[in-house]
């Protein structure tokens, strides 16, 4: 039987990029061991006491402070639809769970935020820095949120340390993004007046460009909180524990009831945490002073 | 063109600023672009498929001390990229650039800092103060950047902002003022810096025509008190003409002709600036708003007939223009409508305005359509904007004086202080509205 060659018959080659990760993995776990476990005695030595302490207050203690935060940053109609929502979470069966997910969203976002206001900082004054971070970002964002809960588990084990680190990592992107474009929108012609007055360049970013950035800065911290929250559920699947293990165990036993009061506690959440953080980049004078000038022009 | 095109100052003088051979070319393969630039070529044609833009080509002129030299070109002419070679704002790609016989191509970042700080203040042409600074933080913008203590700065900054007449808006934000002031905020913040040179980037391009008149004045009379050496850009020749001592025209990256207002008008280096200048002298390129007088005895509708009767008494005018809602322009009223109107007893002058008196024109119209205007009007032409809302005036004499100095043949010397309108207009126009 005679065969004629057809260039499709030409055989892709194999790529194993799934055999490299792995062993890049192993490695990894090998060899980063030490480094590994101090990063996870850090991560432990942060949530441990935020979710002790979250949890161990009466609820009404962190309703009250929550709602007042909320009267400071907002007023009083969203201090009471605080109230009424977290008093709503207090009624249900999981308000522990609640706060060890928001002790797991705070500690996740700072340690996030710590990390990538500064890489945001480096990419903007580094275009070569920027092409470089451009596509690792987009991998970080556009990866499947579990997917980081792979190597969480080889590197850090079963529970709340992994939970976080994954969290972290996914909630990071934004957070540098908006640092960047805030930077890089900033007038060039101030920059440059800046500039022109001879002054060095810490000055030129700590007094000026950062401040007229920090509304996208703001939005930025905003983000990342509402990515970590989002996570945080996902990171239930590693045994993170708070509202994820809730919602987790109501998936495999098909109980409405609980799933739904574990996802309205998520909601109320994500809205108060939202709105919160929202507000706090408002009440910067250079942002207040850049809306007026907005409004006016 | 070696005739027009070097800015020297002549022997013995030691210039604030020194320009050679200066270029700046963005893009790839400058060397070979300048090699091809080098015979003087057209811009556009020497850099045919180089993957390069010339923006100043091979410039060389010489500033002296206490002199306003404007570089004037039109958009794209390579000014701003002049400009900020001359701070260090942007390298050259070739040349040198001495301040006070200083080179300053070859600072290293710090030197460059202290040059900056010590003899070169810039002004900007969107104001570029920072918003979230008040206007006494902003004037001492440059102390703050010297390390001086608070209350130094504070002092200083405030000396520099009575000189701009803004003392009193010290504590606000800057977009609490207006286009006008938050340029004279930028005045002040490069004034406190001390230094002698300063550059001034279309500094007030971005104003209204009014405005710019009052602050050019401003300017030249902080110039003639603290004597500071000041380069200046714009694409206006007639700002050009106000202020320069000596001008240098630019065009596509070069200098073209570098010399005082009567030089360049007189005696133009090529066929390009002298259509330029030609341009500006016709009457077809000077425009209402350009030539226009500050309304000054304005009322609106609602005022009563008791009022517009002062006014016309203080001013000893015959007529007084009047505006209605939203300042939109309705007409005049003379002496003998208000007389009327206090007769019959009326609340406002509402119902004697008339527009029979007045003729109006926009702000762009052209100078030399304003003739048949001016002569059939009996009061000064009323300029009013898009809006229909009055924004100037224009009496005979004003128009003459426009015409006059916008003749190449009748141009007085630019030293010689120019005819004081306000007072030609009070002794013209005596008896008339102002």
């Amino acid at each position: 039987m005679s065969h004629t060659w057809s260039p499709l018959d030409v055989e892709l080659p194999r790529v194993p990029l799934g055999a490299w990760t792995e062993s890049a993995v192993d490695w990894a776990t090998g060899a980063l061991g030490p480094v590994f476990d101090a990063v996870a005695a850090v991560v432990d030595a942060l949530v441990r006491p935020l979710d002790e302490l979250l949890t161990g207050v009466p609820p009404v203690a962190v309703v009250l402070v929550l709602a007042g935060l909320g009267w400071w940053l907002r007023g009083w109609k969203f201090a009471l639809g605080t109230a009424v929502g977290l008093g709503v979470v207090a009624g249900m069966p999981y308000w522990e769970e609640t706060m060890s997910t928001l002790a797991q969203v705070l500690v996740a976002s700072v340690l996030a935020l710590l990390l990538a206001i500064p890489l945001g900082i480096f990419i903007a004054e580094n275009r070569r820095a920027s092409t470089v971070a451009r596509p690792v970002l987009d991998l970080m964002q556009t990866m499947p949120a579990f997917v980081y809960l792979i190597p969480a588990i080889f590197f850090f084990g079963i529970g709340t340390v992994p939970g976080v680190l994954a969290t972290l990592v996914f909630s990071m992107p934004p957070g540098v993004r908006l640092t960047e474009l805030g930077l890089r929108q900033v007038d060039k012609e101030i920059v440059q007046a800046a500039e022109s007055f001879g002054a060095p360049p810490w000055m030129v970013l700590l007094r000026t460009k950062l401040p007229l950035a920090l509304p996208t800065i703001m939005t930025g911290v905003n983000q990342v909180i509402m990515l970590a929250l989002s996570m945080v559920v996902i990171a239930g699947m590693v045994g993170a524990g708070g509202l994820g293990d809730v919602i987790m165990f109501a998936l495999s036993q098909v109980e409405v009831g609980s799933g739904f009061e574990g996802g309205i506690a998520v909601v109320v959440l994500a809205v108060v945490l939202d709105r919160l953080t929202d507000s706090v980049g408002d009440r910067f004078p250079s942002a207040r002073a850049q809306r007026l000038a907005r409004q006016a022009a | 063109m070696a005739r027009y095109a070097t800015g020297s100052i002549g022997e013995g003088i030691v210039p604030a600023l020194a320009v050679k051979s200066l270029y700046k070319i963005f893009g790839n393969r400058a060397d070979e672009a300048m090699r091809r630039l080098a015979n003087g070529a057209p811009r556009a044609e020497a850099l045919a498929g180089l993957p390069a833009t010339a923006a100043v080509i091979d410039a060389n002129f010489e500033v002296r001390p206490g002199e306003i030299f404007v570089v004037m070109g039109l958009s794209g002419s390579g000014k701003s990229t002049l400009i900020r070679m001359l701070n260090g704002l942007l390298q050259p790609t070739r040349g040198s650039v001495q301040v006070d016989g200083v080179e300053l191509t070859t600072l290293k970042p710090a030197a460059l800092r202290k040059l900056r700080r010590e003899k070169i203040s810039m002004v900007f042409q969107h104001f570029a103060l920072m918003p979230h600074r008040t206007v006494l933080e902003n004037a001492g913008y440059a102390l703050e950047v010297a390390g001086l203590p608070k209350a130094e700065r504070r002092e200083r900054a405030l000396d520099a902002l009575r000189m701009v007449g803004l003392e009193e808006w010290a504590d606000k934000l800057p977009h609490d003022l207006s286009g006008g002031m938050r340029q004279r905020v930028g005045l002040a913040r490069a004034l406190a810096a001390g230094t002698d040179i300063l550059l001034m980037d279309e500094a007030f391009s971005a104003l209204d025509p009014l405005i710019r008149r009052e602050i050019q004045d401003q300017l030249l009379e902080l110039q003639a008190e603290l004597g500071k050496t000041i380069i200046f850009i714009t694409h206006d020749l007639n700002e050009a003409m106000r202020l320069g001592d000596r001008i240098a025209v630019m065009r596509d990256g070069r200098i073209v002709q570098i010399g005082t207002a009567e030089e360049i008008l007189t005696d133009p280096a090529n066929g390009y600036v002298a259509q330029f200048v030609a341009d500006v002298d016709r009457t077809r390129i000077l425009t209402a708003a350009s030539v226009m007088e500050k309304p000054h005895h304005v009322l609106d509708v609602n005022a009563g007939p008791r009022v517009a009767a002062k006014a016309l008494r203080e001013s000893q005018t015959s007529a007084v223009y009047v505006t209605g809602p939203m300042k939109k322009f309705l007409g005049t009223v003379t002496e003998d409508d208000v007389l009327r109107a206090l007769r019959e007893g009326r609340p406002s002058l509402d119902g004697y305005v008339s527009t029979e008196r007045v003729r109006t024109v926009t702000e762009d119209t052209a100078v030399a359509d304003l003739f048949a205007d001016c002569a059939e009007s009996q009061h000064p032409v009323a300029v009013l904007d898009d809006r229909g809302r009055l924004t100037g005036v224009i009496p005979r004499i004003t128009l003459l004086s426009a015409l006059a100095s916008a003749t190449p043949d009748e141009v007085a010397p630019v030293d010689e202080p120019a005819p004081d309108l306000a007072e030609v207009e009070l002794v013209g126009t005596k008896g008339e509205p102002a």
